[in-house]
């Protein structure tokens, strides 16, 4: 028990944690695109067509990995980032900050993706109905944090600042998950719940729940990689970075 | 098998856009994003590379 809390902390520290995200980005890749190709071929040749909705109703594939991923990586990177306001711990804060490009991206994909389904089905690119509106909110949130750290010189001064939004923002999660029980909305109630069976035919949900598998895979493995870069933006001055292979000028 | 031809399954029945400019936006976001990712380290990288050889020709 106490060599696993060891390991822990081990990688807890920019320096093995760097190689660590550097041996498993390729994994992550590997299983998103298999994940990718199996989610695409349910998406548009094993999935039949929907009595209602006709072909249209294929957005839902990645609509909804989308708005789960923009919510779960908020979820996240409000952790990293409080983690580093606690503990003052170097990797929390790089992580919070890789993290938030990659979900200001799903939330603006299910944003956009949502707008997409919306015009066919309800007749508007847009409503402002809880729901939409919260889901915008998140996507603020994301650039506010973006921008906000951006703002400030000092990277510890911008992890302490942008921590204490993004724990401001946490919110706003369980508002968006329960915005179409809450308030009516024109946005439908949740296909797939924790506490009640699924109200989809089994290949769609295989087929979403397959396509979330590979957001969840690529959205590690490209946080993977912008941490990396973040490690050797902020660890610059360090010697463990300027003796890296890399940097002595072996490869790439 | 859904689709009678190539153009139907383009088509969409009716949603093609809907359906293309949702899959369409998506797949480009997540092809650009990894490679600003990737170069993003690659600068970092080169300019650290820079950096030691500037030492190497100017130890103090």
């Amino acid at each position: 028990m106490s060599n696993r809390i060891v390991n822990w902390f081990k990688y807890a520290s920019p320096q093995s944690f760097y190689p660590l995200a550097g041996k498993l980005i390729p994994w992550f890749w590997a299983l998103a695109i298999v994940f990718t190709v199996a989610g695409l071929y349910i998406t548009f040749f094993a999935a039949p067509t929907d009595f209602q909705q006709g072909e249209g109703y294929r957005i839902i594939f990645i609509h909804v990995p989308a708005a789960w991923m923009s919510m779960f990586i908020y979820i996240v990177m409000a952790g990293w980032a409080g983690l580093g306001l606690a503990l003052n711990t170097r990797l929390s804060g790089m992580m919070a900050q890789a993290l938030a490009p990659t979900g200001a991206i799903m939330a603006f994909l299910s944003l956009w993706t949502g707008a997409f389904w919306g015009k066919p089905m309800w007749g508007a690119w847009w409503v402002w109905d809880a729901r939409l509106t919260s889901a915008l909110i998140l996507f603020f949130l994301y650039i506010g944090f973006i921008a906000l750290q951006a703002a400030i010189d000092d990277p510890r001064r911008a992890d302490k600042a942008g921590a204490i939004l993004a724990l401001v923002g946490v919110v706003n999660v369980p508002i968006i998950y329960f915005s179409v029980k809450w308030w009516n909305t024109l946005h439908q109630g949740a296909s797939v719940s924790l506490t009640k069976a699924p109200t989809m035919a089994a290949t769609m949900l295989w087929g979403m729940l397959i396509m979330a598998l590979a957001f969840w895979m690529y959205s590690i493995a490209v946080a993977l990689t912008r941490v990396r870069a973040i490690i050797l933006e902020r660890e610059a001055h360090t010697e463990w970075v300027k003796d890296l292979p890399e940097v002595q000028g072996a490869k790439q | 098998m859904n689709w009678e031809s190539p153009a139907a399954f383009f088509a969409m029945g009716g949603y093609g856009l809907y359906v293309w400019g949702s899959f369409g936006v998506c797949a480009v976001l997540m092809i650009v994003e990894p490679i600003l990712a990737s170069k993003r380290r690659k600068d970092i990288l080169r300019s650290l590379r820079r950096e030691r050889i500037a030492e190497q020709l100017d130890p103090q």
